[in-house]
């Protein structure tokens, strides 16, 4: 177990390094110039070289993401070019949306998922296995922009039971609101995800149900519900957890367009403004740690992997 | 059916703990106002490139000048009580109102406007306003209410200018995350991605705010604004982008449309010192050939005004030049064959990604293919149109929108983008700019707009609408928007 992390670790840290390079070089590639977010039309073309010069932009590039390297090593994100503000700051201001948007949606797309992916694959011989299989699959094909408007639709502008947008001013301060604001965008992620989940466990559980083991605890007497329990979920869980660690991953993708419907002030939105303004700290600080997390998620996948299934850890040993 | 249900069960639950709502028997001057718009600014210094946002949320709220630019287009005099001005035009005296106090508690004197003036023609301006600026040659501040300008050659507009110059506290620290201004508002937090808060200032030296604060609401998306609008969540919106939300509050009781003056203009803008742009007839041409009424209509439906040149009818100088190069396909097949284009040509219209201007693109490429010319759209961000058109002038034509009013003098300039170069509308613009009156001035530019629409300088297909959508609860707002200003201390809501 330990050979297994420490390799797993120095796995996890090389490719942190490889995705800031490929971070770095990929947004140098694009054609652009954050000195141009910042000048109005009317601006004169020695404003255009003094800007240039104060954001750094015209140093050499190797220069650049060694300045770069050094400051993330020593945990500082630098500042963005066009607010002038800490990116760590602003990152961790709005930390508070992302998270909490993103953990509550993925624990209800799981509770959601697995009871009814278990019943489509239990109950495939009923007529509401495959009615259940058919609704995921177009659940997999709806955007989750479309689900978000849907539901603004209903719930805020018909029924006025939730705000359609927005974010309480004093954030967490009010709690009720804050609730408030994130239970439609919770739910149009989890909706979304949940489509793609379910399909999963339906698959796992089908594997499993048909697998020899289940025969054979059902021949040593188990009844079916009490068989698939003891024998079926844990086996059926191993693929489903490394589907889960990367929709986790999706999920905070999801929450880029779905913060963009709800204008909420998470990381998606600091994201997105950064591109259209390469503001190069602010998308490289955000890309970094949301790489960070995927990566650390991952982690944790293949770890709880092995905590379900150590077979696995002595296959890899070997 | 079953996640329906649990999304229903979950949304019911939770709705449960709402919020209550403001109290709705307080007073007006008690009341905080709910602004809902898509400019959040960059960050909160216009020189060093807050960007449009800047100007919406802080001029004349938080932020003053010498003088202001009214919602009607007027320049009236504010932080300066009068001032004098020499015989030959050269120099400027101003003396400040007394008792002007920052939101900080330090007194506003006339080393802090001189200050404030030289951050905008300071090297690193990110300012649009430093060019504008040139003509000071030094500022000399007598005594603490006293400021002197002397410029190095007459500016009719100089006074205009200085409407657009926020007076600022530039002890009071990095000005791009705080603010200190002698507005009726004073900076309340800002809450980037989300809200920015303005709070009634009580020291304030004029007539206060007839409510008790401001908070702007950003929005980067049309449809959640306006969804913020229809629930309550803001009570107006600033300037709508999109007409295909007006459906939903004409008509109905509870809010008001605003159909106010505008200084934007959509240009289709030439290359003029390239061929084919360079030749006037097929300028004429594809002028002439384009319907602008049928765009206005198909983009803004019964919204929007059709202009003749660049001057929007909010400026001193403007003359209905619509009849000037009017819609005409058979004269421009005509126009293009005196040219020597009489089988067409192929160019390329380098078209900003966003709306409107991929709508227009294709319909300028059908209207452009009945005489024969052939469009290809070349789609950019609005990044790369910085660099590609603005700095290095690489391209034929480009749709762009120019927001500023008073800005038909770029005409004057060959060096600005679009390379129009005519010496007499040159020196006309100059002449204008060191008259001795402003009669003199309007009636040179006058000569000078007519000019440039008789050579289509550029084609200028439409005026935006200014559409400001407000519940019917609001009174005391300000509905033309000139120059991205939006003065909220006269919002009464009721």
């Amino acid at each position: 177990m330990i050979r297994y992390l420490l390799r797993r670790t120095a796995i996890l840290l090389g490719s942190l390094f490889l995705a800031a390079v490929a971070l770095f070089v990929l947004l140098r590639l694009l054609p652009g110039d954050p000195a141009n977010a910042l000048l109005p039309v009317g601006a004169t073309a020695e404003q255009i070289e003094a800007a240039r010069r104060e954001l750094g932009t015209d140093a050499p590039l190797l220069s650049q993401f060694l300045t770069w390297l050094h400051d993330v090593a020593t945990l500082d994100l630098g500042h963005s070019l066009i607010s002038t503000l800490p990116v760590g700051d602003e990152i961790a201001g709005r930390l508070p949306v992302t998270v909490p948007l993103t953990l509550a949606a993925f624990v209800l797309a799981v509770l959601i998922a697995v009871p009814v992916g278990v019943l489509a694959a239990a109950r495939a011989d009923r007529w509401y296995g495959p009615v259940i299989n058919a609704v995921a699959q177009l659940g997999i094909a709806v955007p989750a922009f479309w689900v978000g408007l849907l539901l603004v639709t209903v719930f805020a502008l018909n029924l006025r039971l939730l705000p359609a947008g927005g974010f309480p001013t004093d954030g967490w301060g009010d709690p009720a609101a804050a609730v408030e604001a994130l239970i439609l965008p919770v739910v149009t992620i989890a909706l979304v995800m949940s489509a793609s989940l379910i399909r999963y466990v339906r698959a796992a559980t089908l594997d499993v149900l048909n697998a020899d083991f289940l025969r054979t605890a059902r021949a040593l007497g188990a009844g079916p519900v009490e068989a698939f329990l003891r024998h079926g979920l844990r086996n059926a869980a191993v693929p489903v957890i490394a589907v889960l660690a990367m929709e986790l991953a999706t999920t905070f993708l999801g929450a880029v367009v779905v913060e963009s419907v709800f204008t909420l002030p998470g990381l998606g939105g600091m994201l997105t403004k950064g591109i259209s303004q390469h503001d190069y700290p602010v998308i490289q600080g955000v890309m970094l740690v949301s790489t960070a997390t995927v990566l650390v998620v991952g982690f944790l996948g293949d770890l709880a992997q092995r905590l379900v299934d150590p077979r696995l850890l002595h296959r890899a040993a070997s | 059916m079953k996640k329906a249900i649990a999304a229903l069960a979950l949304a019911g639950m939770l709705a449960a703990c709402s919020s209550g709502g403001e109290a709705t028997n307080a007073s007006p001057e008690q009341k905080i106002i709910q602004v809902g718009s898509v400019y959040e600014p960059q960050n909160l210094d216009n020189t060093a490139g807050g960007g449009q946002g800047v100007t919406e949320a802080l001029s004349g709220n938080v932020y003053e000048g010498l003088f202001k630019l009214t919602d009607d287009g007027k320049v009236e005099p504010l932080l300066a009580k009068d001032q004098k001005v020499s015989d030959d035009g050269l120099t400027y005296t101003f003396t400040l109102q007394p008792n002007v106090k920052f939101h900080s508690g330090k007194a506003l004197t006339s080393a802090d406007v001189k200050a404030s003036v030289e951050r905008v023609t300071a090297e690193n301006s990110k300012s649009a306003r430093k060019s504008n600026l040139a003509v000071i040659k030094s500022i000399a501040t007598p005594d603490d209410t006293t400021i002197e300008f002397t410029l190095s050659s007459r500016s009719i507009s100089f006074v205009y200018n200085l409407s657009y110059i926020s007076v600022v506290n530039t002890a009071a620290g990095e000005l791009t995350t705080t603010a200190d201004g002698t507005g009726p508002y004073k900076l309340g937090e800002w809450k980037r991605g989300s809200t920015l808060a303005l709070t009634k200032f009580d020291g304030y030296w004029g007539t206060a705010a007839k409510n008790a604060g401001v908070v702007f609401h950003y929005f980067t998306d049309a449809t959640a604004l306006n969804n913020a609008l229809l629930t309550g969540a803001v009570d107006i919106v600033t300037s709508e982008q999109s007409p295909d939300a007006l459906a939903q509050f004409d008509g109905n009781a509870d809010f008001k449309v605003n159909d106010g003056k505008s200084t934007t203009k959509l240009l289709l803008a030439f290359n003029d010192k390239v061929a084919p742009f360079d030749n006037v007839k097929v300028r004429q041409a594809v002028s002439q050939a384009i319907d602008d009424q049928k765009l206005l209509t198909s983009v803004w439906g019964e919204y929007g005004t059709l202009i003749g040149s660049m001057v929007p009818p909010t400026d001193p100088w403007y003359e209905d030049l619509t009849a000037v190069n009017a819609y005409n396909v058979e004269n421009a097949k005509k126009l293009l064959a005196d040219a020597g284009f009489a089988g067409g040509f192929t160019f390329s219209l380098d078209t900003p990604s966003y709306d409107p201007h991929p709508t227009a693109a294709t319909f300028i490429k059908t209207e452009l293919a009945k005489v024969g010319v052939t469009v290809n759209i070349n789609t950019i961000t609005a990044d790369e149109w910085y660099t590609k058109v603005y700095q290095k002038r690489d391209f034929a034509a480009t749709l762009q929108e120019h927001v500023n009013d008073r800005d038909v003098v770029w005409y004057g300039n060959p060096d600005f983008y679009w390379g129009y170069d005519n010496k007499q509308v040159t020196d006309l613009v100059n002449k204008a700019e060191q008259a001795a009156t402003a009669d003199e001035q309007t009636t040179l530019l006058q000569q000078a707009n007519k000019i440039i629409a008789e050579e289509a300088a550029s084609d200028w297909l439409y005026l935006y609408p200014q559409i400001v959508v407000a519940s019917s609860k609001l009174s005391g707002y300000p509905v033309n928007g000139l120059n991205a200003q939006f003065f909220a201390y006269g919002i009464v809501k009721s």
